[in-house]
């Protein structure tokens, strides 16, 4: 195939206003892989037996090309997500109104869900409750089936990974093609995503070349972005056109209004959403927030946590069909509301998936998405993996080096890095530990059960690894050890300069 | 299904382990606002990959021609300009992937992020915002609000089955970081201020 190159894409120079490149998922400065590598693999599945994340980390690591490119562009990631933050006032105080408004809603979840259905019902738009993954599934597949839809085009969604849907359909003879660039990609790899808003973030520009080659036969020498990303938009565009049915995810419910929101940046899912007669879209329970007032808050928030960018591409509302279309929403559980009542970590379920924690994550940087084994990765798949499977996802709550950072960048307040240490109690608890993780279990516990350690460990919300003790970060014990570079901190933060300047007044702090 | 309904809501009715937490107010954040904001539109727009027109106070759509510059059918929502693609209450949303260039007017614009709305209403069929190469957009400069509090008190939300805010092209860097414009939705988009008239 000779993919039709548009002049604005076949000069990757074209803008010289490199500071300019700060939309979209876009790295504010240039990256290139210099040499073609083997891509490392994900984590071994074996069953149900816990999965080795380490194993895993020290292969992607020992691929030095795809553990340097990829940790570059996460803290690039990071580092856009900082500059936009200083670039807006209020942006403590939108964190705490995000935390607020979905405790809140949490708090009255059953009354939201059910004021959503009415108003979403009213508009015209059919609502369907599926306990757990297969009966989302079933329900996707009847309503299908009842329009003999062939094609499904699809916008990148974590819920159905959870549901593991693409398998589902492909046992039932529907075609399901993934629309996001990144998730295009694992799909044509048959790889899961690697993270949850740059999917295909572990794989270098040759791997690309290479799995494009093999399945929609681009020019295995060519590996050049703007050449692969044309030839992706060539060969999926007829698709777009000629599937039956078109299938979204949804980053926000607005229950006062029925309406459904969902963020991208390539414009794929109003594509899928409007171009087929029929919309489906799956969405967790806990994406409800009450009002439009409420709404605004999240967006502004998402993108620049996610990618330090103002706002996504598109950023699209569907709150009826459209004439002569027919429009289903799924709302499902799959766990969430057993959730709910874990004393200490329903806050999990305040998570709105940007993805900034795994960003400043110095242990997912490093260790690549796949390397955790689960649908979600890095800090919020610590805590939250292990509701899904409390044997299989054991050893997770220990792929962290405990800095805090997760927490801090967290655009909802969720208490993560406190989680996974409450994760460590609660599976030491249960006996599901390794004889290795009890030790560091131990260290970390003693830190954590002293408030004056604690604190320093955490001096108002900056990354905290220079005050814990060395022998945690570099005891041969933990695996995170030795070959992690610790991110710079401050060298001194507001509180410790408070304290010391109480002290030098003669106030002596209590503690 | 039917008996999921009533088990997840009896579930989560039984699991609540928090008591009712207090909704917060959200303010507007809009103390800052400058009277005229043109120029945070423009800037916030060109951030995202978006271009500028000059507009032209003797012959208003000149810059509208001079943006369309490949060959290829061009549609117009607007009534300001004349495409040479009718869409008809016929047109289904497929038979927009031919189109090169479409002309629409925004519902607004907000400064804050360079984002132009759009519903049915501005789109006669939803597909001309996504499935032509290109886009050039009017935008009435009375019609932008400041940031995006002030886009959500707006009345579109209550009256559209769809809206969608816009800002910039579509855009992916999924391979290393590398910035491509066009991914699956439209590959430039231009805008020109142009009262209603
Ligand atoms: S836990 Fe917080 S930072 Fe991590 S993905 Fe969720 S919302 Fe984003």
């Amino acid at each position: 195939m000779t993919a039709e190159l548009h002049e604005e894409l076949t000069d990757p120079h074209a803008d010289p206003h490199a500071d300019q490149l700060d939309h979209g998922a876009a790295s504010s400065r240039p990256l290139k892989s210099r040499i073609s590598e083997p891509q490392p693999r994900g984590a071994k599945i074996r069953g149900n037996r816990p999965v080795d994340q380490s194993e895993a980390a020290n292969r992607f690591m020992a691929a030095t090309e795809h553990e340097a490119m990829h940790d570059a562009r996460l803290w690039d990631l990071r580092q856009k997500r900082d500059k936009e933050m200083h670039g807006i006032e209020e942006w403590e105080e939108l964190r705490n109104l995000a935390s607020g408004i979905k405790e809140h809603t949490l708090s009255k979840l059953d009354y939201y869900l059910e004021l959503f259905e009415k108003n979403a019902t009213a508009n015209g738009i059919k609502v369907h409750w599926a306990k757990d993954g297969a009966e989302h599934n079933a329900i996707v597949l009847e309503i299908l089936r009842s329009k003999g839809v062939e094609r499904l085009i699809k916008s990148k969604s974590m819920l159905t990974e959870e549901c593991g849907f693409r398998e589902f359909m492909a046992h039932n003879n529907v075609e399901v093609i993934e629309t996001d660039l990144g998730e295009r990609i694992q799909q044509l790899d048959d790889e899961a995503p690697s993270h949850v808003v740059v999917p295909a973030v572990h794989k270098l520009r040759t791997d690309v070349a290479s799995v494009f080659a093999k399945t929609i036969g681009s020019d295995p020498d060519n590996a050049d972005a703007h050449y692969l990303t044309e030839c992706q938009r060539e060969a999926t565009r007829p698709l777009i056109l000629s599937a039956q049915a078109g299938m979204t995810g949804g980053n926000f419910v607005v229950a006062e209004t029925g309406t459904f929101v969902v963020c991208t940046n390539e414009g794929n899912a109003d594509l899928s959403a409007n171009t087929p007669p029929l919309h489906i879209a799956s969405i967790g329970i806990e994406k409800l927030i009450p009002g439009l007032d409420d709404l605004a808050v999240f967006i502004r928030l998402l993108s620049r946590s996610a990618l330090g960018s103002p706002i996504t591409q598109y950023t699209s509302h569907f709150r009826g069909p459209r004439e002569g279309g027919e429009m289903h929403v799924v709302l499902v559980d799959n766990g969430r509301s057993e959730r709910l009542g874990m004393e200490k970590f329903w806050p999990g379920l305040k998570c709105i998936r940007c993805g900034a924690c795994m960003n400043t994550c110095p242990v997912f940087r490093r260790s690549g998405g796949l390397s955790y084994g689960a649908t979600y990765a890095g800090p919020i798949g610590l805590i939250i993996d292990p509701t899904f499977n409390v044997h299989k996802y054991r050893n997770l709550p220990y792929s962290s080096t405990m800095n805090g950072s997760c927490t801090n960048v967290c655009p909802v307040k969720i208490n993560i890095h406190e989680q996974i240490a409450d994760w460590r109690k609660t599976l030491a608890g249960d006996g599901e530990i390794s004889p290795v993780k009890k030790v560091m279990m131990k260290a970390a516990g003693e830190v954590l059960a002293s408030p004056v350690v604690y604190r320093a460990s955490l001096p108002l919300g900056r990354s905290a690894l220079r005050h814990l003790p060395h022998f945690m970060l570099y005891n041969k014990l933990n695996t995170w050890g030795r070959k992690r570079d610790i991110p710079e901190t401050p060298k001194q933060t507001f509180n410790e300069w408070y304290r010391k300047n109480r002290k030098q007044q003669g106030e002596g702090e209590k503690s | 299904m039917s008996g999921s309904r009533e088990a997840i809501l009896g579930a989560i009715r039984k699991n609540h382990v928090q008591s009712e937490r207090a909704r917060p107010p959200v303010p507007l954040f809009d103390q800052a606002a400058p009277s005229d904001l043109r120029e945070m539109f423009q800037k916030s727009l060109e951030r995202m990959g978006g271009k500028m027109l000059t507009p032209d106070a003797v012959d208003p759509m000149a810059p509208v021609r001079q943006a369309i510059v490949k060959p290829g059918p061009v549609v117009s929502c607007v009534p300001e300009f004349q495409g040479d693609m009718q869409i008809t209450p016929q047109t289904k949303p497929t038979d927009i992937a031919p189109v090169e260039y479409a002309v629409l007017r925004a519902a607004f614009g907000v400064a804050e992020t360079g984002s132009l709305c759009f519903t049915e209403k501005q789109l006669h069929v939803n597909t001309t915002g996504f499935l032509p190469q290109h886009l050039v957009i009017l935008l009435d400069p009375a019609q932008i609000v400041y940031n995006l509090h002030n886009a959500y008190q707006r009345p579109e939300w209550t009256q559209a089955h769809y809206a969608v805010f816009q800002s910039g092209p579509s855009a992916t860097a999924d391979i290393e970081g590398v910035l491509v414009h066009g991914a699956q939705g439209v590959r430039s988009l231009s805008v020109l201020f142009h009262p209603v008239s």
